[in-house]
């Protein structure tokens, strides 16, 4: 009845240099040299955790400036140049410095070496080198938007982006453009690790899905962001020096750009979504206690998503004047991708099927993205949809698909994960009560603030306006009311999970009972993870065999 | 209050009945769909929640049939929508025969419209309902979308190019022009009124507005004011082809291609004149980019697209003729003149 044979873990005789009782990862050593030099996988985590958080509340404030201007159909409250600096804005920081970097950089950094059972991953140091890099572009960016602003929209169309706008286009870009070499670099290394590290038994179809999640999403990230950065280098060599590409008096072709950028960017939903996709997994067999049903479909499906993501990225421009059979292959190939996402959804909900369900935070959480993204699908199908896309394209009807997939959907997952393995990478637990109450809050205040966009889109508000006509303005006003009960959603795990830090009941090593190699250590783990490399016996969520009763 | 605040957008034109229709059965089928994952998910949460903290579960791994059967039935499913979308999108695609045409310029930030009779207005499209209309657009700037949520279509407008969409208004009213292809500082003030009028109304008001000639006489005098007609003259010291007829058919090119002459076409021979050079002519034209505003463009190409055989202006006809000159009346065009040789067929000089 040693916890081993139920998580399949297995001590291996090779023991490493003993290290001193009670060692962990954050007490090992102090100062801010100690955090700044680190090439402890898990401390890079954290140092990311901290950045983007950050991030989060400035693109978050700007949303706020946003939706509030929205509640009057004159838009009083800021002039439309700084308005549309504020959505540029918010859409740059919370796209690139936030959605995409955060679960692969927070939880995939702390966890992915976990889980396989190595002490860190392949390449430490470039590990590190990502997060500096990340850092200097986000401040290079940060200050582009501070300082003046940008006026693009974080989709950087030209010509608008490439000739007329007067605003930080290139300084922005630079800064995307070199967060983008961290994105290479997590992507690259997530991948030498998956390969070349697992413990003794891990094989490929024993992994958890949050790292099946997390290889696929690199594969994208390694593919896809190099065609983001030529897309961009070309706005730039077209901005200073006039060389004709996409402006039309130069002999450029605008819709090109289109092409190159959403080539990037329609997979780069994927890259938000596949790691929630993947803690979502987790998070569900852990609180049904019960193994996930159709391991195999789900593996496939995430790898179905990461390849046919890179397929459809025209549908992004069925108005914009592509061919008629080009629309009909792109529609046909973005319905193909929407098999993937409902193969996973009827999985999820399988799995609960005489399952033994707690409801703790991350399962409330998880529950939570299921509801949302399945939301966020399903009207993904209307946009799909020649006919009505027609109608819908570049309106709020867009705005609130793209948030229930990647707010609802994406950030929903984040918080799960972020609340499922707190307490192993804090050793502390939050308030029950208030994390609940947060789960709540967010739930409905993100129902409320995008519900209304729809019907606004459909009555065919577009997307970007700074005023609009006076007969939208009670859905907006609704709007508005919704989100500021979002934020408050989104402030107070701010609150309590700072608080867990000083005051949080210690969490011992597996508070909630789940099986994965990551919580065979203690919390916080010792700074090389495993005393003894383990060996992997049996395949992930293995919650219903014999043993599991006799845990704890 | 409430009873003010519309909830749906109205139908307008015989496309929003098609896409509403096929909006209504995505949303029946979603929200199907929704409704029974939501009601399996409430009733297992419900169900089979923790009661005791040692309870156990079944080992249940999978179900292949069960697999299977959720992978193959959504694309089934899918297929139906991914056909109704493209058999409404594809039936917009192609105007009617018998549409009439206006045409749009979009620029930072307003639109610009001009009617085949010569009428201009700006923000504001005065159609008559229940006519076909086809419109061409075209950008002088960056990109942005002419759309009528009322009529359920829009479409990017595209600097370089020309795109076109069509509609047949049912309904009588005024309705949002919005560009919803975000453009700059005053996006969200390039809007508009598009104005449904019954015939005999939008006859009036045709009749009311000020028009110096039908597009195609305006093209006219810009075609004698650049002085093309110096080359492109239908005498006997030609020096480009003849441009009679010209329109819709098919062209031979220098290089051996051949390519329909099209707006497009048009359009590129005027700003690009060395791109597509015609059979048996040498490229001697110079550009007009630069000189030739989008507006006048289209006034051009409306005058090209009239040129029957035997019309083309003689040579040394003054290039402004009296603002007061007799009136065109709409799709009409100036006499042939008999001192001018009737149609020749084009690349006629050099070819063997």
């Amino acid at each position: 009845m040693s916890s081993a044979i139920t998580t399949g873990f297995t001590p291996q005789a090779k023991a490493r240099p003993p290290r001193a009782p009670g060692e962990n990862y954050l007490n090992v050593a102090f100062g801010v040299k100690s955090w700044l030099l680190t090439t402890d996988h898990k401390r890079i985590a954290i140092l990311y955790l901290v950045t983007l958080t950050i991030l989060f509340f400035i693109g978050g404030a700007a949303a706020t400036v946003i939706r509030l201007n929205l509640m009057t159909p004159n838009g009083e409250l800021v002039p439309a140049d700084t308005y549309n600096k504020l959505f540029t804005a918010h859409g740059i920081i919370m796209v690139w410095f936030f959605l995409v970097p955060v679960v692969p950089t927070v939880l995939g950094n702390f966890l992915v070496p976990m889980m396989i059972g190595a002490r860190d991953l392949a390449f430490p140091k470039i590990n590190l080198l990502s997060w500096y890099v990340f850092t200097i572009g986000a401040i290079i960016t940060l200050w582009a938007l501070l300082a003046g602003g940008v006026d693009t929209g974080w989709t950087f169309y030209t010509p608008f982006s490439s000739k007329y706008a007067r605003t930080n286009v290139i300084p922005t870009m630079l800064g995307i453009f070199i967060s983008g070499f961290s994105s290479i670099m997590t992507g690259l290394n997530f991948i030498a690790t998956m390969h070349t590290m697992r413990a003794p038994g891990l094989t490929w179809w024993r992994m958890p899905l949050f790292l099946w999640a997390h290889y696929a999403v690199s594969v994208i990230q390694v593919l896809a962001t190099p065609v983001l950065a030529m897309a961009l280098i070309l706005v730039g060599v077209e901005r200073v020096w006039g060389v004709g590409i996409f402006d039309p008096e130069l002999g450029g072709d605008p819709v090109l750009f289109q092409h190159l950028f959403w080539f990037y960017s329609h997979p780069v939903v994927y890259i938000m979504l596949l790691p929630s996709m993947g803690i979502t997994s987790e998070v569900i067999t852990c609180f049904a206690r019960k193994p996930i049903f159709g391991y195999v479909f789900i593996v496939w499906s995430s790898i179905g998503i990461a390849v046919l993501g890179f397929l459809v990225w025209a549908h992004h421009m069925f108005v914009a004047g592509q061919s008629v059979y080009s629309a009909l292959i792109f529609s046909a190939l973005s319905y193909l991708v929407a098999v993937p996402s409902a193969i996973k959804v009827f999985n999820w909900t399988a799995t609960l099927y005489k399952s033994s369900i707690a409801f703790e935070t991350p399962m409330l959480f998880a529950m939570g993205f299921v509801a949302l993204f399945t939301m966020g699908g399903l009207t993904g199908l209307f946009l799909a949809c020649l006919g009505v896309d027609l109608h819908v394209h570049d309106t709020y009807f867009v705005i609130a698909h793209f948030h229930f997939i990647m707010v609802g959907g994406a950030v929903m997952g984040y918080m799960a994960g972020l609340h499922f393995w707190w307490p192993k990478m804090t050793g502390r637990m939050y308030s029950d009560f208030l994390s609940k109450l947060a789960a709540l809050i967010i739930f409905v205040g993100f129902i409320l603030t995008f519900l209304p966009q729809f019907v606004l889109g459909y009555l065919g508000m577009p997307r970007r306006y700074h005023v609009y006509p006076p007969e939208f303005q009670v859905l907006n006003v609704m709007s508005s009311a919704g989100a500021s009960i979002l934020a408050v959603g989104y402030v107070l795990p701010l609150f309590y999970m700072l608080w867990s830090l000083y005051a949080g009941k210690p969490s011992g090593p597996n508070p909630w009972n789940a099986t994965g190699l990551e919580w065979q250590t203690p919390s916080p783990p010792p700074p090389h993870n495993f005393d003894e490399t383990p060996i992997v016996t049996t395949g992930p969520y293995e919650y219903s065999m014999e043993e599991s009763a006799l845990v704890h | 209050m409430f009873a003010e605040v519309p909830l749906f957008p109205e139908q307008a034109s015989t496309t929003a009945q098609r896409v509403d229709a096929l909006f209504f059965f995505l949303c029946t089928v979603c929200g199907t769909m929704a409704v029974l994952i939501a009601a399996l998910v409430l009733y297992f949460a419900f169900k089979y929640h923790r009661r005791a903290e040692d309870e156990r579960t079944p080992r249940i791994l999978g179900n292949n049939r069960l697999e299977w059967f959720w992978t193959i039935t959504p694309l089934f499913v899918f297929l139906i929508m991914f056909l109704w979308g493209a058999s409404v999108y594809t039936s917009v695609a192609l105007p009617p025969p018998d549409a009439m045409e206006i045409f749009v310029v979009g620029k930072q930030w307003m639109w610009k419209i001009q009617h085949p009779s010569g009428q201009r207005e700006i923000n504001e499209l005065h159609i008559p309902v229940d006519q076909p209309i086809k419109l061409t657009l075209t950008s002088e700037d960056v990109i942005h979308n002419f759309s009528v949520p009322a009529f359920r279509t829009k479409i990017d407008v595209i600097p370089g190019r020309y795109v076109q969409i069509w509609f047949q208004p049912t309904k009588v009213g005024n309705y949002h022009l919005f560009c919803s292809q975000y453009c700059g500082t005053s996006h969200s003030n390039m809007v508009g009124t598009v104005i449904v009028m019954e015939r005999e109304e939008y006859r009036e008001w045709l009749a009311s507005q000020a028009a110096t000639g039908s597009l195609a006489d305006q093209g006219r005098q810009l075609f004698l004011k650049f002085q093309c007609i110096t080359c492109h003259s239908a005498d006997a010291a030609a020096r480009a082809p003849v441009l009679e007829g010209l329109y819709g058919r098919t062209v031979p090119l220098k290089d051996g291609r051949t390519v329909v002459a099209d707006d497009a076409y048009l359009r590129e021979s005027i700003l690009y004149p060395e791109a597509k050079v015609v059979q048996g002519w040498e490229p001697i034209m110079p550009t007009f980019k630069g000189q030739v505003e989008e507006e006048d463009l289209i006034k051009l190409l409306a005058f090209i697209k009239s040129l029957k055989p035997g019309q083309t202006p003689v040579r040394n006809e003054e290039a402004s003729p009296p603002l007061d000159a007799p009136k065109v009346p709409p799709g009409g065009n100036p006499k042939p003149r008999e001192s001018v040789p009737t149609y020749r067929p084009q690349g006629k000089s050099t070819q063997p």
